[in-house]
């Protein structure tokens, strides 16, 4: 009886202990390790072999040669412009496209919450429709829509308001499109959950003092959606700003974006320990903004407990 | 002022959604052009659906992305669930800070930066224990189930938040023993959440693009990496036709699994009325 | 009644005098939210310096009407007036009401001082003036050092402080409270109750509350409407409707009364005399004009005003039956009998304990008699 209740017990902790360490090791394994490996072969030389760049620690040779590194990765990240002007230019679409989601998604946003309840599912679940189907596709449809004989140049020069077809398709212009439009439910979501939540007493209280609706929306309805806005913009930003599908497909060879740097550095030119610089220096610029959105949503469930 | 401004927020609905759904209704109508000239309409046929089902690769490409999002969405599911206990039902442990950022970077992260380290990692393990050898299907359902059960994981932990813990009290209190009290109690209760869960990391395996091309290996290609190598040249009718495909059943599907759970929904809050009327 | 009211004060209210004008006027408002009538054909006069309760169960259409004056609604027919002007198409932040909500409505984002101080911003007053006045009013609400907390640090008791101050700030003509103690709980409410009174007084705002709770309405107002169905059922000073209710669904609401269903037997200019079959016995009460013999009516009388006793009492103008104690409570200050007569029906009693004493004076199955004044029995002929 008593040994029996002694295995339960032992049975109880080794659950508790299976219930964290199987999550979290897989994570550690899977998600961070991965970024000490990149870590470390940034400072690798590009050689031509399986695997192609030099080992941080070569046992087979002499001793002093047992550790090597390089800088020369970050040196050439520096030199070259091709880096600064993708990271800039990454930075700026991510930064525009997070300005027009907002302008666009808080406005649908305050409506769907302000909708009645069986509107408000229907919108909502239209919202995450497009969602749930393919990302890659959807980017594709922008492709039949803005080419040189796509929908629009078609429409525009049958009812005469141009007579040559623009170029519309692999511009900055279209990596903006696809942006704002795959990435716009990521805004409107967590805008909608924000203002939902919110107590229309609150504006009744303020009307009755006094304030006329626009001032209502700057005094109350605005700072008060403040965590709304902070996730939903963080939640495009972050991806938009590593795209990679996107300006391939719908951006010009000058749409130099981060994302499609790193993989063509990877893919057609094999310079892994170059690609593994320009990530880490990557991660570096996301670090902060990662690290916003983590405390928020730790607040967020801190709020709710 | 009360009407100007319902006109203004419906005229932005109508917008915003037009928006987001014309382009996809564009390729669904386009899909159906006899031409071989993508903008230029031809007649109503079905050949790209026919032609869709003569062409091998396609289907080999569709079975084997099914195959990586059903055993990594299972996974996914049952990993994202453990972590969305270990947050909310474990109390403090240590390390739990890194945990939770471990949970909350993957749905932000770059997926070519997601792809690139796994590549790495799976590099150096080769040279340092020999696995995964061939890279390949295995190693895409990993990259996969990494990145969606952090979806998962904050799902669940969603509802077990707002679940009621007086259940899983009461079970202890008449003498559950924590594993069967998970098993007995919390586990049918959040079970929409893990199914919604599983859903949404099936669909994301489906969809997935950056990660697999940098963690496959040569002969492994899933659809979207098939799709990607034709469209990156520019608009294919047979490509609308799979599109139209693709969309359709995902859309039946969401809206088949939202109907039942609405009904389900639905159906319990009469139930209620109905007891509580009786015992009026 | 008019000798009722002539205790409180020396004055005649301004309900009583002809002269005096209505400070806020209902006139004949309806209000219909697709097919549902919340409120219907209400007219009221409310005068300066009242403190005004509408009182009723919810959904009676309570909230509704006070929110038609404070300007969230539109009534689907009818005008309010405040001091003689028309409000009826003056939208809430432009009239000279303020509002204190259900649930406070304290913005969560600002200090408590940056609350008060709200109105009067959106006043455009002079920064130095704000800061005289928010602190005054703070001053008066007891919240001076809680001026730079904010919300979430306040307790329930508190908050309803800041939404009194921030609505009383900018001094309006009049305030509607909308159940303003149903957050508290018991003890703070008692206490708020007579602090609101106070306040009311020092600053001479004619207050509208809207509460479901006829205890705080009869210990708040001056007087009270009572709303069932979007109808006004009756209006008077608490006394009135206490003693006076004019239909069972008044007597029924303010506290336990007992009601006995019956038919005139005989009636002289003063008095009458009421069969009633379910007790049967004969309850005497006054008669009015219009009463003839054969009526039918409803007596109902207070268990407060029934005489309990072992023996059995005489005189004139008592009403008397005999009865078992078929159930008794001891409540402390009273004690509450539950008597059976012999047709069966039971009849609540109310007595004060005034002696202290271990032993009951009364006790289960025991043999009592019931009487009470002619002055006691209420006539209901609905």
């Amino acid at each position: 009886m008593n040994s029996n209740l002694h295995q339960q017990r032992i049975m109880d902790i080794l659950w508790r202990r299976f219930v964290i360490v199987a999550p979290y090791l897989w994570l550690f394994i899977f998600f961070l390790a991965p970024f000490a490996i990149i870590f470390k072969i940034s400072f690798a030389d590009p050689i031509v072999a399986q695997p192609p760049f030099t080992p941080l620690f070569n046992f087979s040779v002499q001793a002093d040669k047992w550790f090597y590194f390089t800088l020369d990765n970050y040196r050439f990240l520096l030199e070259d412009n091709l880096y600064w002007i993708s990271y800039l230019k990454s930075f700026k679409i991510a930064f525009i496209s997070t300005c027009l989601c907002l302008l666009i998604g808080y406005p649908m946003a305050y409506a769907i919450a302000r909708a009645s309840p069986v509107w408000r599912n229907v919108l909502l679940f239209l919202i995450i429709l497009p969602f749930w189907t393919s990302f890659l596709l959807r980017v594709y449809a922008w492709m039949g829509i803005l080419s040189t004989h796509g929908v629009i140049n078609n429409l525009l020069i049958s009812i005469g308001f141009i007579d040559q077809p623009l170029k519309l398709l692999y511009t900055d212009f279209a990596v903006y499109v696809g942006i704002v439009y795959s990435y716009l439910p990521f805004m409107i979501l967590p805008l909608f959950a924000n203002l939902v939540k919110l107590d229309f007493d609150l504006n009744e209280a303020a009307a009755d003092l006094g304030a006329t609706p626009l001032v209502i929306f700057r005094d109350i309805t605005l700072p008060l959606s403040m965590p709304g806005i902070i996730a939903g913009s963080l939640l495009v930003f972050i991806p938009a700003l590593g795209e990679f599908v996107i300006p391939a497909l719908l951006g010009g060879l000058d749409t130099l974006m981060i994302g499609r740097t790193l993989y063509d550095e990877f893919f057609s030119n094999r310079d892994w320990p170059l690609s593994s610089a320009v990530a880490t220096v990557l991660l570096l610029i996301l670090v902060l903004p990662m690290m916003i959105f983590q405390h928020h949503q730790i607040n967020e469930t801190d709020y709710q407990e | 002022m009360n009407r100007q401004r319902s006109t203004f927020l419906i005229t932005v609905l109508c917008f915003g959604y037009a928006f987001l759904y014309i382009p996809i209704i564009m390729v669904m109508i386009y899909s159906f052009n006899d031409s071989r000239i993508v903008s230029v309409w031809g007649g109503f046929s079905f050949r790209w659906y026919l032609a869709l089902l003569d062409n091998r690769q396609i289907i080999e490409a569709a079975l084997l992305s099914l195959r990586i999002a059903f055993i990594s969405a299972t996974i996914a599911t049952i990993l994202g669930t453990l972590a969305g206990l270990a947050l909310t039902r474990m109390g403090r442990f240590r390390g739990r800070i890194l945990f939770t950022g471990m949970i909350v970077a993957p749905l932000v992260m770059p997926e070519v930066i997601t792809g690139l380290s796994l590549l790495l990692l799976f590099v150096s393990l080769q040279d340092f224990i020999g696995w995964p050898g061939q890279r390949g299907a295995t190693t895409i359902m990993i990259g996969h189930i990494t990145f969606s059960m952090a979806y998962v994981a904050v799902i669940v932990q969603s509802r077990l938040m707002s679940m009621d813990q007086s259940l899983e009290e009461a079970a202890m209190d008449l003498g559950g023993r924590p594993f069967r009290v998970t098993i007995d109690i919390t586990l049918p209760i959040i079970a929409p959440a893990m199914l919604s869960g599983w859903l949404l990391a099936f669909t994301l395996s489906l969809d997935d693009l950056v990660i697999a091309s940098f963690v496959s290996g040569p002969g492994a290609s899933t659809l979207p990496m098939w799709i990607y190598s034709k469209i990156r040249l520019g608009v294919t009718p047979d490509i609308n036709a799979l599109a139209t495909i693709i969309i359709t059943i995902v859309s039946i599907g969401v809206v088949i699994a939202c109907w039942l759970m609405l009904r389900q929904e639905k159906q319990r809050q009469q139930d209620a009325q109905l007891a509580y009327k009786n015992n009026l | 009644m008019v000798e009722e009211t002539s205790d409180q004060s020396t004055e005649k209210p301004a309900w009583q005098d002809p002269a005096a004008k209505p400070f806020i006027q209902i006139e004949n408002v309806s209000k219909d939210f697709n097919g549902f009538i919340a409120v219907n054909k209400v007219s009221l006069d409310i005068y300066q310096g009242e403190l005004f309760s509408i009182l009723g169960a919810s959904g009676c259409g309570k909230t509704t009407l006070l929110r038609i004056l404070a300007g969230f609604e539109r009534p689907t027919t009818g005008r309010i007036l405040i001091d003689g002007m028309d409000m009826t198409n003056i939208p809430p932040y432009e009239r000279p009401i303020n509002m204190m909500f259900q649930s406070y409505a304290v913005f969560p984002h600002m200090t408590v001082e940056k609350n008060v101080a709200y109105g009067l911003k959106k006043e455009g007053i002079a920064k130095e003036q704000i800061q005289t006045r928010v602190a005054e009013m703070l001053e008066l609400v007891q919240m001076t050092e809680f001026a730079k907390r904010k919300p979430h640090q306040l307790s329930g008791g508190q908050l309803q402080r800041v939404a009194l101050a921030r609505a009383l700030v900018k001094k309006p003509k009049v305030l509607l409270l909308d159940e303003p103690l149903a957050a508290l709980d018991k003890k703070l409410r008692e206490h708020t109750q007579f602090e609101l009174m106070n306040i009311q007084d020092q600053i001479g705002v004619t207050f509208v509350v809207v509460t479901h709770d006829q205890d705080e309405a009869m210990i708040l107002s001056s007087r009270i409407v009572v709303m069932h169905k979007g109808e006004l059922i009756q209006c008077g000073t608490p006394k009135e409707i206490y003693e006076y209710p004019i239909n069972r669904y008044v007597a029924d609401f303010f506290g336990t009364i007992n009601l006995f269903e019956g038919n005139v037997s005989r009636v002289d200019d003063k008095t009458m005399e009421v069969e009633c079959k379910e007790i049967s016995t004969t309850v005497k009460a006054l008669s009015s004009d219009t009463t003839r013999v054969n009526d039918q009516l409803t007596i109902a009388v207070r268990p407060e005003k029934i005489s309990i006793s072992k023996e059995a009492p005489e005189g004139e103008d008592l009403s008397i039956l005999k009865g078992i104690v078929w159930d008794l409570g001891y409540y402390g200050k009273l004690s509450i009998y539950k008597v059976r007569t012999e047709t069966g029906k039971v009849i609540q009693v109310s007595a004060q304990n005034r002696i202290r004493s271990a032993e009951r004076v009364l006790e289960w199955d025991e043999e009592v008699y019931l009487s009470w004044d002619i002055q006691s029995s209420v006539v209901l002929t609905e």
